[in-house]
């Protein structure tokens, strides 16, 4: 099988990996990188779980080529924080009781970084316009929105 | 499962290499928001995907001498956060507005949206109300200008030759844009495919609505203009009666099917609605 090297940046450390042309980026992300905190939910684009910035957006990895991602840089919800030193949207829906199974937390929280990186004080409808394509089958959509909106003041761009 | 190829032009030249060198059949992706599940589906199985990401020439808003053109790689996000778009095309402002949810919209190309060419393609109704241009070019610099009424032949058919690609598409800017309204109907109200869609567009002459123009989509086969109801609003007076017969008139001009969102009845009674409220919409500015 035909396969192309591709090389990106992975949450800061530059990574190289040989894909199939019709590879997917989650796929590559979680059975090639190891990077399983980016999760797998429809696989079609209707969920979000599998949310990562792409050059600083957020983007469905289930719908993104991983050779559309050479020469670009991925970041996953690790990439913003961990355990020891988390971002405080991470810190925001620990607080704010926004995870139930956590599923979809991880696209969630990166849909939220890309709202408040272009939009640093969003309003509750500007923050449910931003996660629309992220669902929580919890339907704890309440305290996440208030998780988002809470974390938005402790926010700057370089976090 | 046969091989599958991958190429990135970055040139129209290499893109020109590829169709000479090419071997079976190839398929274009740009955003792959529609293209990757229909290939995780195994509805299509190219030879070779031609990936025109990299064809950055195609990715600009502008306008020139009245006329606003959008290059076909421009994204769904890129047109949200254009000011031409959101000041002078407000109607497709609000179609955009509608497509998918923000993790679509940053993938998805409204060439894209186009080319896939689904009855529910949400930027076609307002692209269609503003008597939109399509600009294509073949192998060898080969070049058309389609109305974007002939674009679309059938669900997911397009007028496209197989070494065709949409460059970028072009309309008139509005005389008044707040003369415009997209109005969207789903089962619900964030990230969902249309049950049907209406834009409607007018340029009042006086007292007469002389130059509305109305595109529907999710329908009909294609993303279409209601050119009947548009003649019959034209040839009556600026009034709620006119507006009535011409919502009669529109659930005879479209040909909705039944499906996994809605049947065929309850659409024609929504298009009714729908172009109800958009031209009242029109007619006072913006808001209905």
């Amino acid at each position: 099988m035909t396969t192309y090297p591709v090389r990106f940046l992975l949450n800061g450390t530059p990574v190289e990996v040989d894909v199939a042309a019709q590879d997917t980026l989650l796929e590559t992300l979680r059975n090639k990188l190891w990077a399983t905190e980016v999760k797998n939910g429809c696989g079609k684009g209707d969920c979000g779980c599998c949310a990562v910035l792409l050059d600083g957006r957020a983007v469905n990895s289930c719908l993104t080529l991983a050779v559309q991602a050479n020469g670009k840089e991925v970041v996953t919800v690790k990439g913003l924080g961990n355990e020891d030193d988390p971002h405080p949207l991470q810190e925001s829906f620990i607080r704010k009781g926004a995870i139930q199974c956590g599923f979809c937390t991880a696209g969630m929280i990166v849909s939220a970084k890309s709202l408040l990186d272009e939009n640093p004080r969003p309003s509750p409808d500007e923050i449910r316009e931003a996660v629309s394509g992220n669902l929580c089958r919890c339907t704890g959509y309440k305290k996440i929105i208030e998780a988002i909106s809470d974390a938005a003041p402790k926010c700057s761009p370089s976090d | 499962m046969t091989q599958m190829e991958y190429a990135k032009p970055r040139s129209f030249k290499e893109l020109d290499g590829i169709f000479e060198s090419a071997k079976g059949p190839l398929r274009f992706i740009a955003g792959g928001t529609n293209v990757v599940p229909d290939l995780r589906a195994g509805t299509i199985s190219p030879r070779l995907l031609v990936d025109l990401s990299g064809l950055k020439e195609m990715a600009y808003i502008r306008e020139v001498k009245g006329e606003i053109a959008i290059g076909a790689l421009s994204t769904i996000s890129d047109i949200l956060a254009s000011r031409v778009i959101c000041d002078k095309a407000p109607l497709l402002f609000q179609a955009a507005r509608h497509l998918g949810s923000p993790l679509t919209r940053n993938r998805a190309t409204i060439g894209g949206n186009l080319a896939d060419a689904s009855p529910a393609a949400d930027t076609a109704p307002s692209l269609l109300a503003m008597g939109a241009m399509v600009h294509t070019r073949r192998r060898r610099g080969k070049e058309r200008t389609i109305p974007l009424d002939r674009f679309f032949l059938g669900p997911n058919k397009t007028i496209l030759a197989k070494d065709e690609i949409i460059t970028r598409i072009t309309f008139a800017k509005p005389k008044d844009p707040s003369r415009g309204r997209y109005l969207k109907l789903g089962l619900r109200n964030a990230m969902t495919i249309s049950v049907a869609s209406l834009a409607v567009s007018l340029e009042p002459e006086g007292s007469s609505f002389g130059g509305a123009r109305i595109g529907l989509g999710a329908v009909a086969p294609t993303p279409v203009r209601a050119y009947l109801v548009e003649k019959k609003l034209a040839s009556g007076a600026m009034d709620p009666k006119n507006i009535e017969a011409c919502a009669q008139l529109i659930t005879k001009e479209i040909s909705p099917i039944s499906d996994i969102r809605a049947s065929a009845d309850y659409r024609k009674r929504v298009v009714a609605v729908l172009f109800q409220r958009a031209i009242q919409a029109a007619v006072n500015g913006g808001t209905p």
